[in-house]
């Protein structure tokens, strides 16, 4: 079906190409377009009827003009994918970009991707350890689980999802983890810094990148996380790998989808948003998961900069709803030089009763869990009240549970960037030792049997 | 704009008639043909691959079509064909146990056809057609039957039985009519006028299925949930809705009812939400054992399951297949408990498709007949006289999920004009770990009015007295943290003292309830009862011994309230906390002796 280049562009808005009679064009058909110049851009069809045909433009419409020459490529987005693509660089539209060659395909698949059949799917509920002990006590990650991490401009997202890209790994297994990393959106100077610190860990051989930076075309982005997520279907689902995929940052993939939707002069939802802005975000996060008969898996850590560090701006929202938890990275916390800032009071994951205790993880884990976000909750709540009528004003557990706050905010949360706490010593134990600064019998969400077992001091030998 | 039906295009042989059309747009899920003159709802293939569509809208030669299959790659030329039929769904025996798309299409079959992935382009029968069944005829010839009344039976499951009915508007003396063994499109009954009758019968989902008048509701859907059966019942036939920001627990909570709740059969509607979801209650239900029949809850749940990543329009249309279902269920005379999670995306799948169709949207970009359709929805709710005289309801539970959770946006204020119960879900207490996160000081019921009389006769004579004591003392509460705030608790005096130790009591003993936990996930409402006079109790003593000269310190730290509040935990206690409760009063009483 390739051949006739047409040259009907009637109008141009924003990223967007109207152009009349064409031959019947499929919906999601690829276009190229040819500038007067010379330059050739890549687009894709939005609406297609026989009158008019409306074109995305991924690179933006600049310098386009009525003498453009459009041509449709009989086919809709597809990304070649092999296994070749462990250890690349690639462009926000999947070509290359380390200056290796082009990725040569053992399948061509289709980027939309299909919905995971609910009935295939399996329930993940194998405990990821991650080293970091605020995420492995309070908010376990499990393979196959979908968890953002929600955080806002100027804190260390970026450090949290590589550490937790370089620890990553099972209790009981060697199994690796490949990671796929799409960048949307973001410096020159983040992506040198996710670069760098995986090409000193050696992680990159492993690693499969999808890059659109700040300068790239906006529009691109739209479609740099479903390639990522392609060629993450692809090494789970046909090579058995189980695959890491962190995306950054979705806040700037909103924007662009917004972007297309004022173009097209759509009736927004909420603040400018899509009203399908949803359908959209869920048809990436929900490309998580495992499935049955298939060995590999996707564990999703989409980051997000919360617009103006508010947690009910549509785009952490809307998100919220979809994934499986959130991780909360506070200003506050960063502000008192503690690294990594995890909140987790705000913090969830859904998964997180399937994936621990005994077999997975250790029997007194949810027990130790919630006691520690209790004591952590009041702690912090006594704070505010001390604020007001002082330290004098409490009676004894108070005292002790606010101290506890300033404790486990000053050991149990900070750990350095390269500290990897294994669950059993490192975390759980720990958990222990901290709370062992608080009168047993205060410590209410502990079922005695673990007090017996495990608490340092007040344990039956 | 003006619209020229193509009458040559390449690579379509069709020759266009009243029945195939062309398509001439494609804008995501709404596609628009030329060519055809269809109903409105009538079900159109659409494309070279036949995708399933139906008709939405009529404009002038236009008929606009929401496709619930993905569209790229679909081409203006390909061929629309259409069918005649009104979306529909296949109801007999065989939708129990089952879990179905949007459209009724079994996901397991789906699976077998082409794999893990849902794809393009395939049928797949809502019922099994060839699956045999031992049909039981309980009419006999000569009878005279009309519309609903039921011919014979089938054992469905272990533990429903499945009525079969005469279908909405047959009726005519039988013939002929055989027990034994039949598929669901095999006759089983025979009309003198010579109409046959089969098992399987299909109803347009969009269109209520008939009954002959609504009752009042009064009788309470128990769910095994305090703080919902206690003091914001729903009844059966009843409407609630659950708004509640990310997080809160509605999707806890819609599980907890559809395994927990007295209904004879449950529809759970996952309704643009997680495949995970899904895959939960699929790997849990064959296990969880119904306490009632002692048989696995599976046998009386049919589940849909559209998730936020499968097709907007199979989405919109997901609500209507399940409350078809339910109705059907209703129809043989059983209480059916509907849930739907979340009606939320229900109604964006509506804005969706509103705005393809370049609808004028009404508020926040939603149709301006947003209200009206979810009016339409839970009115199919209610408590009814079937066809056939029979007794047989449908509760409809929406969950809600509004934006920021705050619910002054169009879904929720839509949701809560209509229902009669609110479960108001509520970040802070989710927050605290407080579970069910259900706010007591926001949350409502209009059905206790009607039900109280139930409660009389079946639990205890003063159940709605002591209710009204129970929620009482939960608004005092609240307006004494207002001064503690201020203040600090010491200086209020003992008595408000007490008052704000009872209601802790109430919230963290009563009110809280762990989905996750063996013995504390179902309390009986006679359990419900007898914790809720407990917590009187320790008050009413409390109150004895502080006048005595007891110190409020002594009096709630009696051992004997913690074994009594632990105790909910242990199996065995509805046995066991009429002990506990008197050693308690005992240690009160003795706090008096102390000074
Ligand atoms: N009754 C309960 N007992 C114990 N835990 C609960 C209960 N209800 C909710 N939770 C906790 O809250 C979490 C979130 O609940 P749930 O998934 O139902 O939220 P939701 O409101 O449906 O969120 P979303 O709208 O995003 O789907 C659960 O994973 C669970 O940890």
């Amino acid at each position: 079906m390739t051949g006739k280049e047409y040259r009907t562009i009637t109008d141009v808005k924003g990223p967007l190409v109207f152009l009349n009679k064409t031959e019947p064009v499929a919906f999601g058909e690829i276009v190229e377009l040819r500038l007067t110049d010379g330059t050739m851009k890549n687009g894709q069809v939005l609406d297609t009827s026989d009158d008019q045909v409306i074109v995305q433009v991924f690179e933006g419409t600049a310098s386009i003009d009525k003498q453009t020459g459009i041509k449709f490529l009989g086919d809709v987005f597809k990304l070649p994918v092999s296994t070749d693509m462990i250890g690349r660089i690639l462009d926000g539209a999947g070509r290359p970009r380390d200056g290796g060659p082009d990725i040569v395909a053992d399948e061509m698949a289709d980027i939309i991707g299909a919905a995971i059949n609910p009935y295939s799917r399996q329930s993940p509920d194998t405990f990821i350890q991650t080293g970091i002990s605020a995420i492995d006590a309070c908010t376990s990650l499990v393979r196959g689980q979908k968890l953002p991490i929600f955080s806002a401009s100027g804190l260390p997202h970026n450090d949290i999802a590589l550490q937790i890209a370089r620890q990553a790994k099972l209790v009981d297994s060697d199994d690796d983890f490949v990671v796929v990393f799409c960048a949307m959106g973001i410096t020159a100077e983040e992506y040198n810094f996710f670069v760098h610190d995986l090409e000193r860990t050696g992680a990159l051989e492993n690693a499969c990148l999808f890059v659109n930076l700040a300068d790239d075309p906006a529009v691109e982005r739209l479609i740099t996380p479903r390639l990522a997520l392609t060629a993450a279907e692809y090494l789970a689902f046909e090579k058995d790998y189980h695959v890491l995929v962190i995306y950054t940052d979705m806040t700037n993939y909103c924007e662009s989808l917004r972007q297309i939707g004022a173009a097209r002069e759509e009736v927004p939802g909420r603040r400018g948003y899509p009203g399908y802005m949803y359908t959209d975000l869920a048809m990436l996060y929900e490309r998580a998961g495992l499935v049955k008969g298939k060995k590999g898996s996707i564990t999703q850590f989409p980051i997000l900069t919360m617009p103006g560090d508010d947690i009910t701006h549509p785009i952490p929202d809307l998100s919220g709803y979809i994934t499986e938890g959130q991780i909360v990275i506070s200003r506050e916390l960063h502000q008192k030089g503690i690294y990594p800032p995890i909140n987790v009071l705000p913090s969830l994951s859904r998964l997180m009763n399937a994936g621990i205790g005994d077999g997975k993880t250790r029997e007194d884990h949810k027990s130790v869990s919630d006691q520690l976000y209790a004591a952590y909750a009041q702690g912090r709540e006594l704070r505010g009240l001390v604020a007001i009528v002082g330290e004098d004003a409490l009676n004894e557990r108070d005292l002790q549970l606010l101290k506890f706050a300033d404790i486990f905010e000053n050991k149990f949360l900070r750990q350095s960037r390269d500290e990897d706490r294994s669950i059993s010593e490192g975390t759980l134990d720990y958990a222990w030792e901290l709370l062992s600064n608080i009168d047993t019998k205060y410590l209410v969400r502990l079922d005695q049997k673990w007090i017996d077992k495990y608490h340092p001091t007040d344990k039956k030998e | 704009m003006e619209v020229n039906p193509r009458k040559k295009i390449k690579g379509s042989e069709l020759k266009m008639s009243e029945e195939n059309g062309v398509i001439y747009r494609i804008s995501g899920p709404v596609v628009t043909a030329v060519g055809i003159s269809p109903r409105m709802y009538e079900v159109v293939r659409v494309g070279d691959e036949g995708l399933m569509g139906e008709v939405i809208e009529l404009h002038g030669e236009q008929s606009v079509i929401q496709v619930y299959e993905e569209t790229s790659g679909v081409r203006p030329g390909e061929p629309v064909i259409r069918t005649g039929q009104t979306l529909s769904v296949q109801l007999g025996p065989g939708l129990l146990t089952k879990i179905y798309d949007g459209i009724q299409r079994p996901l397991p079959e789906l699976e077998k056809t082409m794999g893990v992935f849902i794809k393009r382009g395939v049928d797949a029968d809502g019922l099994d057609l060839e699956k045999i069944w031992e049909f039981n005829a309980t009419a006999k010839a000569g009878d005279s039957i009309s519309s609903g009344d039921v011919l014979g039976t089938v054992q469905e499951t272990k533990t429903i039985e499945h009525r079969v009915m005469v279908p909405p508007g047959t009726s005519g003396v039988i013939k002929s009519i055989n027990s034994g063994e039949f598929n669901v499109t095999q006759t089983v009954c025979t009309l003198e006028d010579g109409t046959d009758i089969q098992m399987m019968q299909k109803w347009p989902v969009r269109t209520p299925r008939p009954f002959t008048k609504k009752h009042a509701p009064e009788v309470p859907l128990q769910t095994g949930q305090r703080i919902l059966d206690f003091l914001f019942p729903l009844a059966k036939g009843g409407t609630a809705g659950i708004p509640g920001p990310f997080g809160s627990g509605k999707t806890v909570t819609q599980q907890q009812l559809a395994k927990w709740s007295d209904a004879d059969i449950v529809v759970y509607i996952g309704c643009g939400e997680r495949g995970n979801e899904m895959t939960e209650v699929l790997d849990e239900f064959p296990h969880l054992m119904d306490p009632k029949t002692g048989e696995a809850l599976m046998n009386r749940t049919t589940m849909i399951a559209n998730t936020s990543n499968m097709p907007v329009a199979a989405r919109e249309a997901s609500v209507y297949t399940g409350i078809t279902i339910a109705e059907y269920f209703r129809d043989m005379g059983y209480d059916v408990a509907l849930m739907a999670d979340s009606t939320s995306r229900w109604a964006e799948a509506m804005r969706e498709i509103s705005s393809r169709l370049e609808e004028m949207p009404g508020e926040e970009g939603y149709p301006a007949y947003l209200s009206s359709r979810l009016a339409e929805f839970y009115e199919r709710a209610g408590r009814v006289e079937t066809l056939a005289g029979g007794d047989g309801s449908v509760s409809v539970i929406g969950a809600v999920s509004p934006p920021g959770g705050d619910i002054s946006e169009p879904v929720s204020q839509g949701t809560l004009r209509i229902v009669k119960v609110f479960w108001g879900l509520d970040a802070g207490l989710a927050r605290q770990r407080h579970f069910p996160a259900i706010n007591w000081l926001n949350s409502y019921s209009l059905y206790p009015p009607s039900l109280d009389q139930w409660y009389r006769d079946n639990i205890k004579s003063d159940f709605p007295e002591i209710r009204t004591e129970i929620s009482a003392l939960l608004q005092v509460e609240a307006e004494l943290q207002e001064i503690v705030q201020l203040v600090g608790s010491d200086a209020l005096p003992v008595d408000q003292q007490l008052t704000l130790e009872v209601a802790r009591m109430i919230r963290e003993f009563f009110l809280q309830q762990n989905a996750f936990h063996d013995v504390d996930t179902y309390t009986d409402l006679k359990l419900q009862y007898t914790m809720a006079k407990a917590i009187l109790s320790f008050q009413e003593e409390s109150k004895k011994a502080l006048a005595g000269g007891a110190a409020l310190e002594d009096v709630v730290n009696v051992p004997a309230r913690t074994d009594l509040m632990r105790g909910r935990f242990e199996s065995g206690y509805e046995g066991k906390i009429d002990k506990m409760l008197e050693t308690m009063i005992k240690q009160i009483a003795e706090t008096m002796e102390d000074n």
